[in-house]
């Protein structure tokens, strides 16, 4: 048999980022696990998209940065997918060539079929993927990272801006994701989206971690004061 | 104004009749001018690309230098490839001076600079939105950078529209480099300067007709491919 697969697959270790004058994360430690469906939760500014970008190394933190398996793919779908001017085939299809190290060059077409079609977007396979509809465009970076077959999946806010019907089926997605074993962190200011998805909720305040917790506990009792008033609406800057 | 309207009759018949010297020369000036934007092009594209995504220390003084280059006088560069090319100069083996050749390394120098700092823009600009996505599917930066060019293609034609247009206009280069022979190196502008000192108004001002009409017809390209560019989503979202 193989050696064993790290159960973690990436953590940090007192990390600190400033953007600018700004600090946007201070001493910040969480390890992501294998099959964690993680919600980073937390008022704007709080350093949810810096951590999501730390997490897939868009950030240097003086390596306080550690990937426990260095082989784990990685993926990451940003709050304005971004797709280059051409159709939605090619861009998903340039998006396999570039993971090429990862992704068999034979299997390639079979996949980039798949993911549109695990996404309800193969009727627009031919369309320029710039001009499809806020929800349909979430679907599709969607369906791009899942093409990679990634073990660590970061998503930024995937649900803001869209409409209810898309909201819910970018959350089914998520969920058929995290069904199937693939390990999601994903930033969110739905808290109702968190409970439904997450297994685990970590609060984010300021840059630091004020609580992270099973989802149960941090919708049940959390013994963080500000996290209950997060909870409650109550934004804590405003208290202060 | 009647020599002057006697002279556009004369220059739109020459037009007309497509006279073989009008030809000749407006077929030399379209040839040395897109060789050179096609030379330009090739270098200055991927040098602006690469310099959209560089990183190291030179590199604000190296930008300032190609925006200063952008308003670069013909006539200095002109005198510059004389030099390099003149029977006594580094590269005068080549024996390539008052020839065609010679024109389009003066105009490939002329425009470089242009081609080179819009492109650099372009791809810098088009990074902020992109640069972070494609980085994180596993571009490295001067894969990330092309594909931007590629990206903003329509913005890239233009951008050659517009190297070509100032390459066709000028007259200092090609005049002090191609030495203006007439059948061998004359060109659109350097032969509106000849016929404007031999007072042969009509074959200067049909020159000068054929040389706003090629403006022209740049200008209207860039229209087109622009408004393709801006109609093609709102045709495909109806």
């Amino acid at each position: 048999m193989s050696a064993s697969v790290p159960a973690t697959l990436v953590r940090v270790l007192g990390a600190s980022v400033r953007l600018g004058n700004v600090t946007a994360l201070r001493r910040v430690s969480l390890a992501v696990n294998r099959g964690d469906v993680i919600a980073l939760v937390g008022a704007n500014g709080s350093g949810k998209t810096t951590l999501l970008r730390l997490l897939h190394g868009l950030v240097d933190a003086g390596g306080a940065r550690r990937l426990d398996d260095p082989g784990a793919v990685q993926a990451m779908v940003f709050q304005r997918p971004f797709m280059l001017n051409m159709t939605v085939w090619n861009n998903l299809r340039l998006a396999l060539w570039l993971a090429r190290r990862r992704v068999p060059r034979a299997e390639a077409a079979q996949r980039a079929y798949e993911a549109l079609q695990r996404v309800g977007l193969l009727e627009s396979r031919d369309r320029p993927a710039r001009v499809l509809s806020g929800g349909e465009q979430q679907r599709f970076a969607l369906a791009r990272a899942w093409a990679v077959r990634p073990d660590l999946l970061l998503l930024d806010e995937p649900t803001a801006n869209l409409d209810p019907s898309a909201k819910k089926e970018v959350e089914a997605l998520l969920h058929g994701f995290a069904a199937d074993g693939m390990t999601l962190v994903m930033s969110t200011h739905n808290l109702g989206q968190a409970k439904r998805l997450a297994t685990r909720v970590i609060y984010l305040d300021h840059g630091e971690i004020r609580l992270d917790a099973p989802t149960a506990r941090f919708f049940g009792a959390s013994a963080d004061d500000r996290a209950r008033l997060f909870l409650k609406g109550e934004l804590p800057w405003a208290l202060e | 104004m009647n020599e002057f309207a006697q002279s556009a009759r004369s220059a739109l018949d020459l037009i007309v009749h497509a006279d073989a010297a009008l030809v000749r020369t407006v077929a030399l000036s379209l040839a040395v001018s897109g060789t050179a934007c096609a030379c330009a092009a090739a270098f200055g594209l991927i040098g602006g690309a690469w310099l959209a995504v560089a990183r190291f220390r030179a590199l604000p003084i190296l930008i300032l230098l190609l925006n200063t280059l952008l308003a670069l006088p013909s006539v200095v560069v002109g005198l510059a490839v004389y030099l390099l090319l003149s029977r006594s100069g580094p590269l005068g083996a080549w024996g390539i001076l008052f020839t065609p050749a010679a024109m389009v390394i003066a105009q490939t120098i002329l425009v470089l600079p242009v081609v080179a700092a819009l492109a650099r823009q372009l791809v810098a600009d088009a990074m902020v939105e992109g640069g972070d996505p494609l980085r994180s599917m596993g571009a490295g930066p001067l894969v990330s950078a092309l594909l931007m060019l590629a990206h903003e293609r329509w913005a890239v034609v233009t951008l050659l529209l517009t190297a070509f247009g100032r390459a066709i206009s000028e007259v200092g280069a090609v005049m002090i480099v191609g030495g203006n022979i007439e059948g061998v190196t004359r060109v659109m502008t350097t032969a509106i300067a000849l016929e404007t000192s031999k007072g042969d108004l009509p074959l200067a001002l049909a020159l000068g007709l054929v040389l706003l009409g090629v403006v022209a017809v740049l200008n209207v390209g860039i229209a087109v491919i622009q408004r393709g560019r801006f109609m093609a989503p709102l045709i495909e979202a109806r």
